[in-house]
């Protein structure tokens, strides 16, 4: 089951990628609405991460296209900003959790010339939205791994962009932190910024998202959480595992029976 | 004045190295600048042989080329051939140094360049190559002056191009989401270890540039954890290692450049027992830890 939207901020329009002849994901097309936050979900090697590289520009499509606010990446990447995943870099690089969110200042026009002020107090105005303004100046690598991930979250917000896709935010952090980031997604929601998170646990994917992806290498559905999150198409993602199933159904009872307290 | 050209020359090396090094390091590409510098042994050789002059230009531009097509190869081998990056680098480096080693041995006789001079490097002789101008007059060595205007060319681009350098050895992938070009910066660093390695042949010779190119910048992230300040420090430990690798040379009467190298070696020990006892580092890696 897909549903389209008609002014999507996010189209993915049948793509394929491939990694050494092999699909990694096949013949995917989903739009994402505006103003909403976003998860994907589906087994460990569906696709979820290349998914969101594909839209990035960071792995060679194979076929199919990518629009954001209907124009390709290259005209719009001031409005983009991308949360790769957390082990993807070395946090023993010499530097401190400021210099990492100013990075998200960079770009073509400022990479040569020095930061202005403005970009300073943006900058430390993120690391405030994600709780770490004390911890500015700290080398990264003394940061535990809910604190350098927020790190990447504010470097993230410093571009100050309309549509934000996020790999695992949520991989390898304690429950405050997870709670903490939460929240602070669905204040940007609030806001109007779309956000599309790669998401690898089924439980709280349903509390947390409005709008879910179902991915296993293909696309299984794509809709509004209530039209999509049933056992059905979670055995179709999932595949037919007994126990996931289960598991799904006692879920899904849960919500169809609310226990009254 | 010897002594003072000598160290001169092995300070600018050293500094040029240390501060590419910091990058290469950062980049887990220690041993590509290795392979680079030894891989512009064909092009030196080549260009030589064409402008029949050392100190030249066309020196510096063949060398250049063939670092590039080093990282070129490794590049190439590691995409379409799908080779670890490390084999194909050993497997490209080694080739071209062998063929600059059988093309310098084999017209040895025709050109003053030898096995000798490009894998030990004579700094000794630095002080003799004198740059004389057309009306006679005497303006020091030549080896200063390239080594000079390199340490100005790599300090240039370092500070402008910092931030570059910064976010694409940080996170190479979210600089290109933000249309910074990672192809660019990865050749501009290669072109400068290239470069780098060509004055370097001069004077430390091809096989202990390494140790200029990688153990300053070991030695420097050992002791801090920003990168401005691993940059000084790196730069810092090149010129003592080699003012003190001057003079226990002297002092040995050996090798100057090896003698150099060995005190970069000494250097990054004796600092290494320094972060492993000292009670302030201690502390911090104590936080780290946790």
């Amino acid at each position: 089951m897909v549903i389209q939207t008609p002014q999507p901020a996010l189209e993915i329009h049948n793509l394929t990628v491939s990694y050494r002849d092999k699909p990694a994901i096949w013949n995917i097309d989903f739009t994402i609405p505006e103003g909403v936050l976003g998860g994907i979900i589906g087994p460990n090697g569906a696709g979820k991460s290349t998914v969101l590289k594909a839209a990035m520009g960071l792995v060679p499509v194979s076929s199919g296209h990518v629009r954001i606010f209907g124009n390709p990446l290259s005209e719009v990447r001031q409005r983009v900003s991308y949360v790769p995943q957390r082990e993807s870099v070395d946090w023993d690089f010499p530097a401190s959790a400021i210099d990492v969110v100013l990075m998200g200042r960079y770009g073509k026009r400022s990479l040569w010339s020095r930061l202005q002020r403005s970009d300073h107090d943006i900058a430390m105005d993120c690391l405030r939205k994600v709780q770490l303004q004390d911890f500015a100046h700290r080398q990264i690598a003394q940061l535990s791994g809910g604190q350098q991930q927020r790190v990447f979250i504010a470097r993230a917000l410093a571009q100050e962009a309309d549509i934000y896709l996020m790999d695992e935010p949520f991989a390898g952090i304690d429950a405050a932190t997870e709670n903490a980031i939460l929240e602070l997604l669905s204040n940007m929601r609030n806001e109007g910024k779309t956000i599309l998170v790669v998401h690898h646990d089924l439980q709280s994917a349903y509390e947390y998202f409005d709008w879910i992806v179902m991915l296993n290498t293909r696309l299984v559905a794509s809709g509004p959480k209530d039209t999509v999150f049933n056992a059905q198409l979670l055995g179709e993602a999932y595949g037919a595992k007994l126990t996931m199933l289960s598991r799904m159904a006692n879920l899904l009872k849960q919500r169809e029976f609310p226990v009254q307290e | 004045m010897d002594a003072f050209w000598i160290i001169l020359t092995g300070s600018l090396t050293a500094a040029c190295c240390g501060i590419l090094g910091c990058f290469l390091l950062l980049r887990r590409l220690s041993l590509l600048g290795d392979a680079v510098s030894h891989a512009v042994l064909p092009g030196i050789f080549i260009a030589y042989w064409l402008s029949g002059s050392r100190s030249s230009w066309a020196v510096v531009l063949g060398a250049g080329a063939f670092g590039m097509l080093c990282t070129l190869l490794i590049e190439f081998l590691t995409r379409k051939a799908r080779l670890q990056s490390d084999a194909a680098t050993g497997l490209v480096f080694t080739l071209l140094f062998a063929i600059g080693v059988i093309l310098i041995a084999a017209f040895a006789g025709q050109i003053d360049l030898d096995q000798d001079c490009v894998l030990y490097g004579e700094i000794a002789y630095v002080p003799l190559d004198i740059w004389l101008t057309e009306g006679g007059t005497n303006l020091g060595p030549r080896a200063v002056w390239t080594g000079g205007v390199l340490l100005l060319g790599i300090a240039a681009l370092v500070a402008a191009g910092y931030k570059g350098l910064f976010i694409t050895t940080f996170d190479a992938e979210y600089a290109a989401t933000l249309g910074i070009s990672t192809a660019f910066w990865h050749y501009a660093l290669m072109g400068a270890v290239s470069l780098t390695t060509v004055v370097s042949f001069e004077s430390v010779g091809a096989v202990l540039v390494v140790a200029f190119l990688i153990a300053p910048a070991a030695t420097a992230y050992l002791l801090t954890d920003n990168l401005k300040a691993m940059l000084c420090l790196s730069v810092l430990f090149g010129i003592l290692a080699a003012t003190g690798g001057y003079y226990l040379a002297v002092w040995l009467d050996g090798s100057i450049a090896g003698a150099m190298a060995s005190a970069m070696g000494i250097l990054f020990v004796l600092v290494l027992l320094w972060s492993w006892y000292a009670p302030v580092l201690r502390q911090k890696r104590w936080v780290a830890d946790l």
